[in-house]
C-alpha cells in the first residue's frame, strides 16, 4: 500500500549531491513530493528532507541506495506519525475596493495565520502548517481574488530523539584519521 | 632525475615544490603504483599528456583508437591484476566515449579510476568548444565523481579516488580536471587515502548471525551454495574453497563468478541463470538452505522471483547492504567482506558430505548431457558448434587461459564450457552485456598478465564494435589470441527471435567483411576455417604463433544455445531443447 513517507538523509556538503540523491528516485521511477534542504545541527553536515509517496518496501531500497552513495552519511525514512512536519505557504490577495477586509482578517485568524505585508495593491498572508492546513486556507481565500501561491517543500524533525547523533560520534571516533578534504 | 621513490607506504607522504597539476596527476598515479594508463588525447588534456612525456619509463600509456576501447582495456586490466584501471580521455567527446565502459564497471563492480580534461574554469558553463557536463552525465554510472579547478586539490582527490574506487564494493570513479587546474602550479604532497567520514566501506561482522547462519547450515539436508563475483574481489577463493569443502556443499556460479573455483572441482556443479547448467537452476527449488555468496541475485539468474528459491531459508553473504533483501529476502543477512565472513564461518561449520543431495546434480547432469552437451562439444552434424571450439581451446591451453568474452551466444558457449584452473581468468561484460567490450578488454588482460594466454572469444557482430582496437593489438605488439565465431548473424537475438518472435529476423543477418583481410591490414596475423578436420590445426598454429593472430572459424548459422530459461519463467521451467 503506497503511503506518504518522509527520508531524511545527512550528508557531506557537497557539489553533485543533490543530482546523486534525486537521480535514486529518477532510476526508480518514484515522484519526489517535495525536497528541501539545508544545514544541519551539525557543522559541515547538510540535511535533506524529502517527500515521497509510495510502498514500504519501495521507500526501504530506495533508503538504502541513497545511504550507499560515497558522500552521504545516514538515511532514514518516517511515515507522518513518526515526525512532526510542517511547511510554509503565501498567498497573495490583490487590494480591490470591494474586498471584504474584516471578513478577511477573520479567515486569517481562524486558520493561525497572519498578514506579513500590506503593500499598495496587495496583501500577503503566510501560513505554516501540514499541507492540510496551508490548502485548506488556499481555498477559503480563492473567493477574496487570490493573485500567488507558494508552498515550501516539508521539514520535520523525528518525534524520537535522534539516532544520528550518536551515530555520528560513534563514526568519527571509529575512523580517527578523517580526511579534510576542501575541494 | 628526482629522489621519489615510486611506492608510498600508508603514512608516508611525497611531495615536491612547484610543480605543474599535471606533473602532479602523474605523480599521484605514480605513488598509486599505476604502471599502465589507457587513454586518447585532446585537447583539454593535453598539458597532462605532456607531462607523461617526461615520465615515459615510469608510466606507460597505451593509446587506444576509441575511448571506449581504452575504458574497457582498463576493465580487462583490472579485472585479471585486481588492481583499479587508469583512463585518460579530453574533455566533451572524449569523456562521453567513456560512458558504456564507467556503467559495464559500474554493474560488473570493476575499480577505475578515469581522469578527463575540460575546459579552463572560467569557461564552465558557457558551452565552451568540447565542454559537456560530464559530472552530470557520469554521475549515475560512477561510484563517485568529482571535478577539480585548482591544482592544490589533485593529490588529494586522485588518493580519494583510487581509495573509493577499490574499497567497499569497487567499481569507476570519474575525475574531471578543468585545464586551468592542470597548467597551475603548486607544492606538491602526496597521502594515500585510508578513509573518511562519509564512507563505510566494509560493514561490521556480527558474529552472532554469523552462528546462526552456521547452525541453520549445520543442520541443512539440502543446502546449495551460489557464488559470484564478490568471492574473486574480496581475495577470498582459499576461504570459500575450505568453506565448500569442509561443507561438502554443491556450488554454482553467476556468470562472474567464474573461475573462482576450479571448474574441474567435484563440487563445483556449474553454472546459474538463463544458460546455466540444468541441475544449478532446476535445483535452486528444492535446496532447504540457499547460500548466496558475493552475488547479488541478478534477474537472468533468478528468473521469475515469485517462483525463486520460495523453499529454502536464504542466507547471503555480501559487502553492500543495499543488495541485502534487494530482489530475494534473506534470512539471514551476513554483512561484511567475504573473506573475513568465511574465514569465521569456516570455523563454525562442521564437516559433511551430503553425498545423496549431490547425487541430483549428477543426474540432471547426465539429462543434460545426453540432450544438449555432447551435441556442442562433440557434434556430428556437418556444421561447427561453438562449443567444439571451446573444447579444443580448454585442450590446447590446459585450462591455464585467460578467456575473454563478448555478448552473445558465443559467451554463453564459452562460460558454459571453458575450464579454468586458476581464479581471475573469465572476463566478460555480464551485468551491462556490452557489446564491443571483448577485443578491448582482452589486450588490456594481455598487459595486465603478460605472461599468460590471453584468448578473446568474439561474436562477428560485436568484433564489428571495437574491430579499431586491432591497431592498437598491433602496435603495442601484445599477443592477444582473437577467435570471431562466425554465424554471420547477431545470434543471440536471431535465436530470441527464432523462439519468441517466429522466425521474423528483423535486422539480425550480417554482410560482412573479409575478416582475414582486415586483421592482416591491421598487422596482426589471421586465418579462417570451416572444416572440422582442419579446426584443430588452426587453433594449434594460432596459440603457436610469437604475436597475436586472429582466427575465424565459421559456425553452423542458426544453432542455439540450450539450456535456456526464457524470459518470465521459472529456473525450474528450464528447456532443454
Ligand atoms: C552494445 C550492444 N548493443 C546491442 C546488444 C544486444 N545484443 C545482445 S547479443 C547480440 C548479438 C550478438 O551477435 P554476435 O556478436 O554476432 O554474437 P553471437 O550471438 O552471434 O555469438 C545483440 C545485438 C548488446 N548486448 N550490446
Amino acid at each position: 500500500m503506497k503511503q506518504s513517507y518522509t527520508i531524511v538523509v545527512f550528508t557531506e556538503n557537497k557539489i553533485g549531491l543533490l543530482n546523486r540523491i534525486s537521480a535514486q528516485f529518477t532510476q526508480r521511477h518514484i515522484n519526489i513530493e517535495s525536497l528541501t534542504t539545508s544545514e544541519s545541527e551539525y557543522p559541515g553536515i547538510h540535511r535533506f528532507t524529502i517527500v515521497i509517496e509510495d510502498t514500504e518496501e519501495k521507500t526501504r531500497k530506495v533508503v538504502k541506495q541513497i545511504e550507499k552513495q560515497v558522500e552521504v552519511l545516514k538515511a532514514y525514512c518516517f511515515t507522518d506519525a513518526e515526525t512532526i512536519h510542517s511547511e510554509i505557504a503565501l498567498y497573495k490577495i490583490k487590494r480591490e475596493d470591494d474586498l471584504d477586509l474584516e471578513k478577511l482578517h477573520k479567515v486569517v485568524r481562524d486558520n493561525n495565520a497572519f498578514v506579513k505585508e500590506m503593500l499598495n495593491g496587495f496583501i500577503i498572508i503566510e501560513k505554516t502548517g501540514t499541507k492540510e492546513e496551508t490548502h485548506k486556507l488556499f481555498d477559503e481565500l480563492y473567493p477574496f481574488g487570490l493573485h500567488g501561491f507558494v508552498r515550501s517543500g516539508r521539514v520535520s524533525l523525528s518525534n524520537q530523539m535522534s539516532t544520528f547523533k550518536s551515530y555520528l560520534e560513534a563514526l568519527e571516533t571509529h575512523s580517527k584519521e578523517i580526511i579534510t578534504d576542501n575541494f | 632525475m628526482d629522489t621519489l621513490t615510486k611506492t608510498v607506504g600508508e603514512n608516508e607522504e611525497i611531495s615536491k615544490k612547484n610543480i605543474s597539476g599535471s606533473e602532479a596527476i602523474i605523480r599521484s598515479l605514480l605513488a598509486e603504483d599505476v604502471g599502465t594508463v589507457f587513454g586518447y588525447p585532446g585537447g583539454a588534456i593535453m598539458p597532462t599528456y605532456d607531462a607523461l612525456y617526461h615520465f615515459q619509463k615510469e608510466l606507460k600509456h597505451v593509446m587506444t583508437r576509441h575511448e571506449q576501447g581504452a575504458i574497457h582495456a582498463a576493465q580487462g586490466m583490472a579485472r585479471v591484476t585486481g588492481k583499479p584501471g587508469v583512463v585518460f580521455a579530453t574533455s566533451g567527446p572524449g569523456a562521453t566515449n567513456l560512458i558504456t565502459g564507467l556503467a559495464d564497471a559500474k554493474i560488473d563492480s570493476t575499480p577505475l579510476v578515469c581522469i578527463t580534461g575540460q575546459v579552463a574554469s572560467p569557461l564552465l558553463g558557457t558551452d565552451a568548444f568540447q565542454e559537456t557536463d560530464i559530472m552530470s552525465i557520469s554521475m549515475p554510472v560512477t561510484k563517485w565523481n568529482i571535478q577539480v579547478t585548482k591544482a592544490e586539490d589533485i593529490p588529494g582527490a586522485i588518493a580519494k579516488a583510487f581509495y573509493i574506487a577499490t574499497s567497499g564494493r569497487p567499481g569507476p570513479v570519474l575525475i574531471d580536471i578543468t585545464k586551468d587546474a592542470q597548467v597551475a602550479s603548486f607544492d606538491f604532497t602526496y597521502k594515500h587515502c585510508t578513509g573518511f567520514r562519509s564512507y563505510v566501506p566494509n560493514p561490521a561482522i556480527d558474529y552472532d548471525e554469523i552462528e546462526k547462519a552456521a547452525a541453520l547450515i549445520n543442520q541443512a539436508k539440502k543446502p546449495y551454495i551460489l557464488f559470484g563475483q564478490g568471492v574473486i574481489l574480496a581475495n577470498a577463493e582459499d576461504e570459500f574453497k575450505e568453506f565448500v569443502e569442509k561443507t561438502g556443499i554443491p556450488a554454482a556460479w553467476t556468470l562472474l563468478g567464474l573461475s573462482a573455483l576450479p571448474t574441474d572441482h567435484p563440487l563445483n556443479v556449474g553454472m546459474l541463470g538463463m544458460h546455466g547448467n540444468y541441475g544449478p537452476n532446476v535445483l535452486t527449488n528444492e535446496c532447504d538452505v540457499l547460500i548466496a555468496i558475493g552475488m547479488r541475485f541478478d534477474d537472468r539468474v533468478t528468473g521469475d522471483l515469485n517462483r525463486y528459491a520460495k523453499q529454502a531459508k536464504v542466507i547471503h553473504l555480501e559487502i553492500d547492504p543495499a543488495e541485502i533483501d534487494k530482489n530475494v529476502k534473506s534470512d539471514i543477512a551476513l554483512l561484511g567482506h567475504a573473506k573475513d565472513l568465511l574465514q569465521v564461518l569456516n570455523t563454525m561449520c562442521k564437516e559433511n558430505k551430503h553425498e545423496a543431495w549431490r547425487k541430483k546434480f549428477d543426474e540432471y547432469k547426465a539429462i543434460e548431457f545426453e540432450k544438449v552437451i555432447e551435441k556442442e562439444l562433440n557434434p556430428t552434424k556437418p556444421g561447427l558448434t561453438m562449443g567444439e571450439v571451446v573444447r579444443r581451446v580448454n585442450d590446447l591451453t590446459d585450462s591455464e587461459a585467460v578467456i575473454v568474452t563478448d555478448v552473445g551466444q558465443h559467451q554463453m558457449v564459452a562460460c558454459r564450457y571453458a575450464t579454468f584452473k586458476k581464479s581471475k581468468s573469465n572476463v566478460t561484460s555480464g551485468g551491462l552485456g556490452t557489446m564491443g567490450f571483448c577485443l578491448p578488454a582482452a589486450l588490456g588482460a594481455k598487459l595486465g598478465a603478460p605472461e599468460r594466454e590471453v584468448i578473446a572469444i568474439i561474436g562477428d557482430g560485436g568484433f564489428q564494435m571495437t574491430i579499431q582496437e586491432l591497431g592498437t593489438i598491433s602496435q603495442t605488439e601484445a599477443a592477444v589470441k582473437i577467435i570471431i565465431l562466425n554465424n554471420q548473424f547477431l545470434g543471440m537475438v536471431r535465436q530470441w527471435q527464432q523462439l519468441f518472435f517466429d522466425k521474423r529476423y528483423s535486422s539480425t543477418e550480417l554482410t560482412n567483411p573479409d575478416f582475414v583481410a582486415i586483421s592482416k591490414g591491421f598487422g596482426v596475423e589471421a586465418s579462417t576455417v570451416s572444416d572440422r578436420s582442419k579446426l584443430d590445426e588452426a587453433l594449434k598454429t594460432m596459440m603457436d604463433y610469437e604475436g597475436s593472430y586472429l582466427l575465424e572459424v565459421m559456425i553452423e548459422k542458426e544453432d542455439n544455445v540450450f539450456p535456456m530459461v526464457p524470459t518470465g519463467a521459472s529456473v525450474e521451467d528450464i528447456r532443454l531443447e
